[in-house]
């Protein structure tokens, strides 16, 4: 037999290209094809490892070689597959090791840690943060000591998904868990004379985080209480708005689906200020409700938007697009048979609805209030805008930074009891839900309409639902009304004046010139968030794929660190990256790759549970099928899995590009001069007066979004599975002559 | 291996000491078993006796906790699913909802790189061979349960595989088609002379099909052999009366000769062959068309009362008390029904009366 080429020769030479020739560490020019071999370079700081290690005494970098040696056999075709998988293993993770021991201990200043200069001595040499060189000898070092897991049994033998799952822990220990840490430590960092349980206790136990003033007095509760009321009651009214929405688009022969569809995506693709700002047009102290109930009856509303009704309210419009989302998976995943088999069985409508459609949306429906309650937890915009003297978790944590004192033990503190939080929340769902799955989308294709709704439920829904949705019109005319008039509640005189400073273009001599303000940050915005959005859809999909179909050591560990990232908040993570990554080995601050990197670990969790909702509806003997045909896990998963799980991609791509665009929280920590974001721009002109600019910008932000979720939505298509459409009510057509037809 | 029309290789499957084991759960005891190829057996049990783990394992779905695996000869305990030369047909079908059907059928062979073209082409011809020529653009979800089954067995047999593997195929069909989808099943493995492992839970699916059946029992094989020796000569009661109808009574063995045995029922005596069970109290295993009613003064006769009496057209069938317990009895002559209450004698044939281990 034929011995075919070993892959794993591919990641051996990556490895060995990236350690002698790439140059190892960051280049304060930028890498390109002038530096690229760095094999001889004139400096240490542009040379690689291997030329770093011969010609300028950086011995740290001699096992960094010796890995790659270890490891060197692979090359060999004839190797047996045992003796492969050890030597892998063990190069692959001397290699690892070797990397993150020297960035981690060798710093700017020599050792980066006392204790070290005490043992051995000053070290007189330096290094910077991690480069190109570094960095793919990291990631091939990972991959080939993964491969070596995989041979020697590991991960059921498969090498992709071996290194998927070393992909996945190595990211997320890297840019979620690291970070937090960083985060926390400050928790327990003690001033002189305290200890560090002492310390954290005495930040704990506050009445400004546990306080219950509000259920005697006037005054503001905890932020803690203020945060989980705040949650609870969104993600009730969330759930349920959500569930209207998904029960009309997919359940009734409603007229005006496509403009309700539109309508519920309509918040999501606004950046968090502009739902706060509308709110504040129409309900505020000089509002419209208030200047109009003013002027007819003479009562002054007062400032009762500020506050827990207010945030609440701007959350509802901001997270029930979220439950929506989730819903419409659930809703359509019901197999129209169960409900056809309840009606059999003599249960009316209504009860078919309360004991199968219902029973079987449970999970859904657990999951959607869960994901509106952990980002009403962690949501900074609205509180932010629209809180007043309530504070919640994440504005406190802002405040404990930026403020005069920047108290990180404080922010810590705070950052601590909303992970708590969003953690109960996280294994209360798993209780309720419990591993339960209702497989409706089986092997065997089933036919079948989906049952309508029954009369009182679909009056309810749309009872529910229209109001909401007009409401949701009126908000976003007003709010992007402002951007066309001179000054809101003062000067109505109607002007594009905002968009011309925002957006001018003129034409020179020298060609096309960008003379608008608003040009800058708009390009950045859009570059890197379609460089992350794929990524994080990716990344996303892959983690749901693996924890959904297979089985490992460490699966949960995996799980739950992934849940992690689903639970910290934007401000501790832009907090927590400043800390992790201004110094060596990661030294990204005020670049776009932290910026990117951000958006992927943020938006990371949404792409894993699309991915896990649509993979739970999803057969497993279509996967195994697909391998018993010959295929391999890769092939599996872009042929079968991937094209069954479509609307889960497109969800997981625009959320995160839409998150991306629209995101502040963590982002206001990350930006610098070169590198500054839509919304940052745009928070900095509201918060000088500007309102004008910055809801131009805002109007222009949600046009570029609705075209570009048109976009994705074109480019991956829809499943084509043979269901007929809901509402749909003709007789089935013959087989033969419906073929062609989708759903 | 041999040759065969469609160019498949059958080859014979050896498990040695084969077990699997989840946490502190054995869902498969350690067992031998050889298919020899070209034949079809059967993995025949109730619902959770390890009979599917078992088929997954040979596919390699699961792996092994001990034990080895060999297909043809060939060790492919280690070897993923895609790297054994097996093919399975699943209980759900699982076809590809989102491909059509010679996308469906074609999909393995383009996975294992042989061009589309040739692929569509091939699958075209395996569509024929179980009668779907034509239906290659229609999608799995246009089409009936039994023609979903065929291409499902299509996709299977495309592959040439060395061993076919059906997970109770025919349990999402109704009764007229599962006979019918059987007979296919067995006329298909037959003339292309294919080894198929075929796991179900309904013994006359077994009977009907399989050269050889393998018997399961809470993770253990309960007897191996063709179908004639499962329900004649049955190695204990769990087989009998898994494998048809049969009365479990007990009764007395005294030992007459090296090959033979005397039991006594009561007052009825009966001769056996010998199975080497020690004298004494045995238990007494009798298919319900072994009992012959006589009146009830018959010499030797053991003697019963007719409790229930029921026309079936071309036989009748009778529940009766007798002193050794109830017996359930098939009667060949219909014409004349006992009533009931009636008093009757009873005459056992050698060849439904089986002693055997508990």
């Amino acid at each position: 037999m034929l011995r075919r080429i070993d892959p794993s020769i591919w990641w051996w030479g990556t490895a060995a290209v990236a350690v002698c020739l790439m140059p190892w560490n960051m280049l304060q020019d930028g890498f390109g094809a002038a530096n690229a071999f760095a094999l001889f370079a004139p400096d240490a700081e542009m040379a690689s490892a291997l030329g770093q290690a011969l010609f300028f005494q950086h011995w740290w970098f001699w096992p960094v070689v010796a890995a790659l040696l270890i490891s060197a056999p692979t090359v060999l075709p004839s190797l047996d597959e045992r003796t492969r998988g050890r030597i892998l293993l063990a190069g692959g993770a001397l290699g690892i090791v070797a990397i993150a021991v020297q960035g981690w201990f060798i710093g700017i200043q020599g050792w980066s840690y006392d204790v070290l200069t005490r043992a051995f001595g000053e070290l007189n040499d330096r290094q910077f943060g991690i480069g190109w060189g570094g960095c793919v000898a990291f990631v091939s070092f990972g991959v080939l000591a993964t491969t070596g897991l995989a041979l020697r049994g590991w991960f059921g033998g498969d090498r992709f998904v071996a290194g998927t799952v070393g992909l996945l822990a190595a990211s997320i220990l890297l840019f979620t868990v690291w970070p937090v840490l960083m985060i926390l430590g400050q928790a327990l960092n003690a001033s002189d004379g305290q200890s560090a349980v002492g310390a954290l206790l005495g930040r704990f136990l506050q009445p400004k985080i546990w306080g219950l003033a509000c259920l005697t007095s006037k005054a503001s509760c905890g932020a803690a209480w203020n945060t989980l009321m705040l949650a609870v009651a969104t993600a009730s009214t969330c759930m349920l708005l959500g569930l209207a929405f998904a029960l009309i688009v997919t359940r009734t022969g409603f007229r005006f689906k496509q403009m309700l569809r539109l309508l519920t995506v309509l918040p999501i693709i606004t950046p968090p200020f502009v739902i706060g700002l509308g709110l504040i047009l129409i309900f505020g102290r000089s509002g419209l409700i208030n200047q109009w109930v003013a002027g007819l009856f003479g009562v002054e509303l007062g400032r009762w938007i500020y506050g827990f009704n207010g945030v609440w309210l701007a959350q509802a419009f901001s997270f029930t697009p979220t439950a929506f989302l989730v819903l419409i998976g659930v809703v359509q995943g019901i197999s129209p048979t169960m409900e056809e088999a309840s009606q059999t069985l003599h249960a009316s409508p209504g009860r078919t609805f309360a004991t199968i459609t219902l029973s079987l949306m449970l999970p859904g429906l657990a999951n959607a209030w869960l994901v509106v309650f952990i980002e009403s937890l962690a949501d900074f915009g609205n509180p932010i805008l629209l809180g007043g003297s309530m504070g919640v978790l994440s504005t406190e944590i802002f405040f404990a930074v930026v403020g005069a004192q920047a108290d990180f033990g404080r922010a810590g503190t705070l950052a601590l009891v909303l992970l708590v939080f969003a953690l109960a929340a996280f294994f209360a769902q798993r209780r309720v839900v419990g591993r339960r799955s209702y497989v409706s989308m089986t092997g065997k294709g089933d036919g079948g309409l989906p049952t309508p709704l029954p009369v009182r439920v679909k009056v309810t829904a749309f009872a529910v639902a229209m109001p909401w949705a007009v409401l949701t019109v009126f908000v976003y005319l007003l709010a992007l009304s402002g951007g066309f008039v001179k000054v809101w509640g003062r000067d109505w005189t109607p002007t594009l004046s905002h968009f011309g400073r925002a957006f001018s273009v003129e034409w020179t001599p020298q060609g096309l010139l960008w003379t608008g303000g608003a040009w800058g940050s708009l390009f950045t915005t859009l570059t890197l968030s379609t460089v992350a959005a794929p990524v994080t859809a990716l990344l996303g999909l892959l983690a749901a794929w693996v924890l959904s179909r297979q089985r490992f050591l460490g699966r949960p560990l995996l799980e739950f660190a992934l849940m992690l990232t689903f639970c910290v908040p934007g401000t501790v993570i832009g907090v927590g990256y400043i800390l992790a990554f201004n110094v060596p080995p990661i030294e990204i601050t005020g670049t776009a790759i932290i910026l990117v990197l951000c958006f992927v670990f943020r938006n990371l969790p949404v792409g894993v549970r699309s991915g896990l909702a649509a993979m739970s509806q999803l057969d497993r003997s279509l996967d195994e099928a697909s391998v018993t045909l010959r295929a391999s896990t890769f092939r599996t998963l872009t042929r079968v899995v991937l094209p069954l799980i479509k609307p889960a991609i497109v969800t997981a791509l625009v959320y995160s590009f839409v998150r991306a665009m629209t995101t502040v929280s963590a982002v206001i920590f990350l930006t610098s001069a070169q590198h500054e974001m839509a919304t940052v721009f745009i928070i900095n002109r509201a918060i000088n007066g500007d309102y004008g600019i910055a809801i131009a910008y805002s109007t222009a932000l949600i046009a570029m979004m609705m075209i570009a979720i048109a976009l994705i939505q074109l480019a991956v298509g829809e499943r084509k599975l043979g269901r007929r459409a809901a509402g749909d009510n003709r007789p089935a057509l013959p087989a033969a002559q419906a073929t062609g037809a989708t759903a | 291996m041999t040759a065969l029309t469609n160019g498949s290789r059958a080859a014979e499957v050896q498990l040695r000491n084969v077990s699997k084991r989840y946490g502190p759960v054995m869902a498969v005891k350690p067992l031998d078993l050889t298919i020899p190829a070209g034949s079809l057996v059967t993995l025949l049990g109730p619902s959770g006796c390890g009979k599917t783990t078992l088929l997954r394992m040979i596919a390699g779905l699961e792996r092994v906790s001990e034990g080895q695996i060999l297909i043809g000869g060939r060790d492919v305990t280690q070897l993923s699913a895609g790297e054994r030369n097996v093919s399975m047909v699943f209980q759900s079908y699982a076809l590809f909802p989102h491909m059509n059907v010679q996308e469906n059928v074609a999909y393995g062979l383009i996975s294992g790189g042989i061009s589309k073209k040739k692929a569509h082409i091939r699958a075209d011809e395996i569509l024929g061979l179980v009668g779907l020529a034509g239906f290659g653009p229609r999608l799995p979800s246009e089409m009936s349960g039994g023609q979903q089954q065929r291409v499902a067995v299509a996709r299977a047999l495309v592959l040439k595989p060395d061993v076919l593997l059906f997970d109770e195929p025919l349990s999402n069909l109704d009764a007229r088609l599962r006979r019918s989808m059987r007979e296919e099943i067995r006329a298909l493995q037959q003339s292309l002379g294919l080894t198929v492992v075929y796991v179900t839970h309904d013994q006359s699916e077994a009977l009907a099909v399989s050269d050889m059946i393998v018997v399961m029992r809470s993770a253990e094989i309960a007897q191996i052999g063709t179908p004639q020796q499962l329900y004649g000569a049955p190695d204990n009661v769990f087989v009998a009366t898994f494998m048809g109808e049969a009365n479990h009574v007990r009764g007395i063995l005294a030992a007459s000769s090296a090959s033979t045995g005397i039991v006594s029922l009561d007052t009825l005596k009966i001769e056996l062959p010998h199975r080497n069970l020690p004298n004494g109290e045995v238990d007494i295993v009798i298919r319900p068309e072994a009992i012959r009613l006589v009146s009830a003064d018959h010499a030797g006769c053991l003697r019963a009362t007719v409790r229930t009496s029921t026309y079936m057209g071309a036989h009748a069938e009778y529940n009766l008390d007798t002193p050794v317990g109830p017996l359930f009895c098939i009667a060949p002559e219909a014409a004349n029904l006992r009533k009931v209450g009636e008093a009757a004698g009873v005459m056992l044939d050698a060849g439904g009366v089986f002693a055997v281990r508990a």
